[in-house]
């Protein structure tokens, strides 16, 4: 299984009547993330999230194929 | 001022009161006739409840305001009379295109399913929906619609309401069993008593400007964040009736309102965004901030508050002059039956639970598109520019890209009006959703499911043919008695129904596949045009239990 691209939010056993709210609640979460926190706290707070989504998601292919898109046209 | 729109001034007419010192008592006070407080006075008067409706002003909202009507705003101006002359004179689109700097990087269309009588949006200025609505008004015998009225104090006892009402020649006294607050977003009845709304200004501004031009840009929504004629900032292009263009600029919180509103300096801003190509006249300019907020309750005992009145959001998603007109569409009915002692005064109360929880749903939208469109730190703005870069190809990014979620109706999945399903269905009709719309046929006629839905509680029974009915003499039962349900059969196959009952054909099958309809299931339909319940198989005591309780009686 390669990297998903396709919108994949949501909460097991919930069932959305509007497509968007998922990916809605997932934006808010993260903004809220870094309510009262300065720059630089939130640039530390980013690096963390990485981290611990990275390990979460462990295949390296799929890492590699993330950290690739993500440089792209910057 | 304005070029296409010529303001009529209403008349007004010294009320009889005057003088007489003894107040009238009316059944129930509408204050205000914007298109809520008018959709409200409207849908009493058009079922015969005497309505009084007082207006402080003689004329339209002046300026273009509220541009945007929603599907479901739609099917509730058609119920109450006034949705064709809106369809017939707005601006009807789908689709909308959303640009990061100079590129387009998602596009969207509202309503891919056919077979829908009303389009998911229709562009018309504020002042046209307000004409039509007023000469609907007009039209109806028990309205009395009274401008230049203008309400200078309110009491709001256990068993009625006093107003004091300021006209040219003087004051009268009015008395009313049941208010209707629909004064707008700064409601000097709510004022008056002592009632707030709570929430918070966002720290931004924005300049409206309305623009006529011969111009060939298709009729969608297009909305651009960072462009470069306007770097920083995001911007929204609505095509208008009669050639007017709305353009939404967003100024930010240090832009000076008086400053930016002179036409020297949005001449050049439209034209750095139009191009030098394109004529243009400038027909209405305005600063704007916005708050999002509302009352904790929107009944107060006798007073009912309805649309800007009782909720405000942004106007990212057109949720304002939408959701208001949903309010009434859900109030009076449930006035007119606790009016009519045919449910008690708690129903009254649901108006509040269902309606609050619509605005919260409006107001969790709003927001959050205001958040995306207007990040307020620097890693807000970081992860909104990563979202706007990334949607330009990949799908998951395109999803989270938010420059308004456009109004839909609340699906009111947790009232307790609702009777729970006890069986499986597929498909959006659950209990506490507006109906979907879907092409009828009865003979020769054709006509749309909802032009026949609403006004009174209605059971649709599906069958195979019109014959196929059980228990068809205690559905013929429940058409007479206090809470009459008129029983509809809706099958495939067309033909009369030897028991008396109307026949709706489902000719397109799309009835059945918006409601995973099978042979013997059945809905029972709020007089607002909501699911209340729905069955696999039919029976007349389980409809009367489901009744009862959409009306707070006891089962």
């Amino acid at each position: 299984m390669g990297l998903n691209l396709n919108l994949n939010f949501g909460e097991p056993g919930r069932r959305y009547a509007r497509a968007y709210t998922p990916g809605d609640d997932f934006y808010e979460a993260l903004i809220e993330m870094h309510r009262d926190l300065s720059d630089e706290q939130s640039v530390q707070a980013n690096a963390r999230l990485i981290l611990l989504l990275a390990n979460h998601i462990g295949d390296l292919s799929v890492l590699r194929e993330a950290m690739a898109i993500a440089r792209q046209d910057l | 001022m304005l070029s296409t729109y010529q303001y009529q001034k209403f008349e007004y007419r010294p009320p009889r009161e005057l003088g007489s010192g003894t107040p009238v008592r009316h059944p129930v006070v509408v204050v205000g006739a914007g298109p809520v407080g008018l959709a409200a006075a409207i849908d009493l008067a058009q079922q015969n409840v005497p309505v009084l409706l007082l207006d402080d002003d003689d004329t339209v909202s002046v300026g273009s305001r509220g541009v945007c009507y929603a599907k479901r705003a739609l099917e509730v101006l058609d119920r109450l009379g006034v949705g064709q002359p809106c369809v017939d004179k707005g601006v009807s689109w789908n689709v909308g295109r959303t640009f990061f700097r100079s590129e387009e990087v998602y596009s969207f269309n509202l309503l891919p399913q056919p077979d829908h009588h009303r389009p998911g949006m229709i562009n018309l200025q504020q002042y046209y929906l307000e004409e039509f609505m007023v000469k609907r008004a007009q039209a109806l015998p028990s309205l009395d619609l009274r401008f230049r009225n203008k309400v200078v104090s309110v009491r709001v006892g256990d068993d009625g309401v006093a107003l004091q009402v300021e006209t040219p020649d003087g004051t009268y006294p009015v008395e009313a069993d049941w208010l209707i607050v629909a004064d707008g977003a700064r409601s000097s009845i709510r004022r008056m008593m002592g009632l707030e709304a709570e929430g918070k200004i966002f720290m931004d501004r924005f300049l409206i400007a309305d623009v006529v031009m011969k111009a060939d840009f298709p009729a969608e929504r297009w909305f651009w964040f960072d462009p470069p004629f306007h770097p920083g900032q995001s911007v929204l292009l609505h095509h208008q009736a009669d050639n007017v263009w709305r353009i939404d600029f967003q100024l930010g919180w240090d832009a000076d309102p008086e400053e930016e509103k002179r036409p020297e300096r949005v001449i050049p801003r439209i034209r750095a965004m139009l191009g030098e190509e394109h004529e243009f006249e400038l027909e209405w300019v305005s600063v704007y901030t916005f708050q999002c907020r509302r009352m904790g309750k929107f009944r107060h005992g006798r007073a009912l508050f309805v649309g800007d009145a009782a909720h405000q959001v942004s106007p990212f998603g057109a949720r304002g002059a939408n959701s208001g007109i949903q309010d009434t569409d859900n109030l009076i009915w449930k006035l007119r039956l606790v009016m009519e002692g045919r449910a008690p005064d708690r129903l009254l109360d649901t108006y509040s639970d269902e309606r609050t929880y619509a605005a919260d749903e409006n107001l969790l939208n709003s927001t959050r598109s205001t958040d995306f469109i207007t990040p307020k730190t620097k890693t807000s703005l970081a992860f909104r520019n990563a979202v706007l870069g990334l949607a330009r190809h990949y799908p998951f990014a395109r999803a989270l890209v938010n420059s308004g979620r456009l109004s839909v109706p609340a699906i009111l999945a947790d009232s307790p009006l609702n009777t729970p399903d006890e069986a499986a269905f597929a498909g959006d009709m659950v209990p506490g959703s507006a109906c979907d719309d879907s092409p009828m046929r009865a003979q020769v006629d054709h006509f749309w499911l909802l032009e026949r839905l609403g006004n009174r509680f209605q059971l649709l029974v599906y069958v195979d043919k019109p014959g196929d009915v059980a228990q068809a003499d205690a559905l013929q039962a429940l058409m007479s008695g206090p809470l009459p349900v008129d029983v509809i059969l809706v099958t495939p196959a067309g033909g009369r129904s030897p028991h008396g009952f109307r026949v709706f054909e489902d000719y397109t099958g799309r009835f059945a596949e918006r409601y995973d309809a099978r042979p013997g299931s059945a809905w029972l339909i709020r007089p607002d045009q909501h699911v209340a319940a729905r069955w696999r198989v039919v029976d007349a005591k389980r409809v009367r239990q489901a009744l009862a309780r959409a009306t707070c009686n006891p089962e």
